[in-house]
């Protein structure tokens, strides 16, 4: 049961991430990161941590894309024009990638441990253990996260506002 | 459960300087909204004095060298020498900072918030000593560096460096998180002294494919940070792009911290696994020299010049890296030392004759530059000489003791190739000596007025820093020598 979740969810991710790419538009992209976003909380969940499936869900599918999708209604943005297309960069690249692809997985299938290095539901991450972690063994990078997103509202302000 | 996890006050005098200089970022971010047009510059004045604050902060606490909050970042000789590296990097770029953006029109309390910033970034990525802390502080330090890279922007050339660096970058850390992720799978530690004693243990079966694959992912990310050969493309677009003291910045400041934390990671955590990464390292630093000089021989930009001849001298200090011993950890260090002074002062003179607008940054402007202001020419050929490696001149040692240290480490081909590549630096450094000595100045030349007070002072600090080294190398070598070796 684990398995089958695991393989449909993140198939599901991989194709929406693909997807993501590969729309013009960027309500369509949008959506499709929702799905991501939505199927990574359903293998956090299968890894046994229901607080952060829970936050995946809240944060990124909910508040996170929210903001996005309103930015790119209020921008009004269109479906962007594609460069035409080179036919031989695809041919090169197309098989290319598959290769990387193919001799990834076959190193993944052949060479990694077989024991199960992790298993479904083998982890308790509620919000105790979470909190506990963050307060104490991960205080001082929990703190400096909070000077990034700082840095990063300093950036918006600097690049975004009227008139210096 | 231990019962007290609140931090002693030992372990916050270790993080000092990093709380100090984002207590003044804060402040500054505060009074600039309540300053009028002209009180811009007390934020300079700020900066520099919490930057010289923390300097001695840093100094003060070496005296008490350990881990802190958990063994997230620890202070020891490596980390403090690279700490107040990056802090007189940020005290150089404040200097050669003002005049530009004053002239520029865009003079406000966030740059120097930001400059602030990016060095705290940088403070934390020397002196992590777990993965994650790593990532927290080289993302502080990048999204400064791109916002700064974009900071005029009205300016096209700004908008394309800032956007370029952004989406290339993020792109690249995005490759570091994912090793992070692989070696936390494979050995349950994000701590680097636990992995290395995860990856020495021989009970352990550590799996090699997963960890050569992490150790090569979080490669990508580090090479990107230093403009490493294959990772080099963004550099040169990015520094011809953004403002000149911005470039000053970016190719000293983040670039020591990343290779501090580049040879903290392969020495402590990835050293047990060396003959794993010694081949990857070797041929990197190799095509990174090559590339770098070759390409710069064809440029008529100085600053896209300055941007390839960067790029090869990080390859020189992937050589050193490449020798993974305490002599080649103490050749980067004082290379990085002596590449700071040379590069920022290279850039402090760039800055100065670009006018407004940067409108001069053409080789060909450097034109007569010995009659028109001869001082500045004197001060830029200083730079150059020892950016090509001439004797007494700081950049000489610095050749010397990493090229050393490749022989110590048995690798003669890299360093006969590594010599050859400083030959070849040589032409496109000295064509700017001819440029400003040989050829007469055009007469439709601006007049060039005097060089500001900061830009003068940063010019002489720099070029006395760089004789220095180069005469009585030891100073900081016998220093360097004594804290390469790290807390594992």
């Amino acid at each position: 049961m684990d398995v089958v979740l695991f393989l449909l969810f993140a198939s599901v991710a991989v194709g929406c991430a693909i997807n993501l790419v590969l729309q013009t538009h960027p309500i369509s992209s949008a959506l499709s990161l929702i799905g991501v976003m939505g199927s990574l909380a359903v293998l956090y969940l299968l890894l046994g941590g229901e607080f952060i499936a829970a936050v995946q869900l809240i944060v990124y599918a909910g508040a996170i894309m929210v903001l996005f999708v309103f930015v790119i209604m209020l921008l009004n943005a269109g479906a962007e024009k594609r460069p035409t297309r080179k036919v031989l960069r695809t041919a090169v690249a197309l098989p290319l990638l598959f290769t990387l692809a193919g001799v990834g997985a076959w190193l993944a299938a052949t060479q990694t441990p077989k024991t199960d290095a992790v298993k479904f539901g083998a982890y308790t991450a509620g919000p105790a253990e979470v909190g506990r972690a963050i307060f104490t063994s991960y205080l001082l990078p929990f703190e400096v996260t909070s000077i990034l997103i700082l840095i990063a509202i300093l950036g918006a302000i600097v690049l975004a506002r009227k008139e210096i | 459960m231990p019962v007290n996890f609140m931090p002693t006050p030992q372990e916050l005098f270790r993080f000092a300087p990093e709380m100090l200089l984002t207590l003044v970022a804060t402040i500054i971010m505060v009074l600039e909204p309540l300053s009028g047009a002209d009180g811009k510059r007390k934020f300079a004045v700020i900066s520099f004095l919490s930057l010289a604050a923390a300097i001695a902060l840093s100094v003060a606490a070496a005296g008490d060298p350990g881990a802190a909050f958990s063994s997230m970042i620890v202070v020891d000789g490596f980390s403090t020498f690279f700490r107040i590296l990056v802090m007189v990097a940020g005290v150089l770029t404040i200097l050669i900072s003002t005049n530009y953006l004053r002239m520029e029109e865009h003079e406000s309390g966030e740059y120097y918030a930001l400059v602030l910033f990016s060095i705290v970034g940088q403070c934390i990525m020397v002196s992590a000593n777990e993965l994650i802390m790593l990532f927290i502080g080289l993302e502080c330090s990048s999204i400064a560096s791109y916002v700064l890279a974009g900071f005029l922007r009205d300016d096209k050339r700004n908008n394309e460096s800032a956007l370029k660096y952004f989406l290339l970058g993020s792109f690249a850390t995005a490759f570091l998180l994912y090793g992070v992720a692989w070696i936390y799978g494979t050995t349950g530690y994000t701590n680097l002294s636990e992995i290395r004693r995860v990856l020495l243990d021989p009970n352990s079966n550590q799996n090699m494919v997963v960890i050569s694959a992490a150790t090569a992912l979080m490669f990508v990310g580090f090479a990107f940070k230093v403009s490493a050969a294959p990772f080099q493309m963004w550099a040169p677009d990015v520094y011809q792009g953004a403002p000149a003291p911005v470039t000053a910045f970016m190719s000293v400041g983040p670039k020591a911290a990343a290779f501090a934390m580049f040879l903290r990671v392969l020495m402590t955590a990835f050293e047990p696994v060396k003959d794993r990464w010694e081949p990857l390292l070797w041929t990197s630093a190799l095509a990174t020299m090559v590339i770098g000089n070759f390409a710069a021989l064809r440029q008529t930009n100085i600053k896209r010049l300055l941007a390839y001849s960067s790029i090869a001298h990080a390859g020189y200090i992937m050589v050193a890296l490449t020798a993974h011993s305490d002599i080649g950890t103490a050749a980067a260090m004082f290379y990085l030392a002596s590449y700071t002074f040379m590069n920022i002062g290279a850039f402090a003179v760039v800055t100065y004759i670009a006018r407004k607008g940067e409108r001069h940054v053409e080789i060909q402007d450097l034109a007569g530059l010995s009659q028109r202001r001869p001082v500045v020419a004197a001060m830029l050929t200083i730079f150059l000489l020892s950016l090509t490696g001439i004797p007494l001149t700081a950049g000489f040692f610095g050749k010397f003791y990493i090229f050393k240290a490749a022989l110590d480490a048995n690798m003669v081909w890299l360093a006969v190739l590594g010599m050859l590549n400083s030959a070849v630096a040589a032409y496109y450094y000295l064509r700017l000596i001819v440029v400003m000595y040989m050829q007469a100045p055009s007469d439709e030349m601006e007049e060039l007025p005097a060089p500001s007070v900061g830009i003068q002072a940063a010019m002489f600090a720099a070029a006395a820093a760089t004789v220095f080294l180069g005469v009585f190398p030891s100073v900081v070598l016998d220093y360097a020598g004594k804290s390469a070796s790290f807390i594992r």
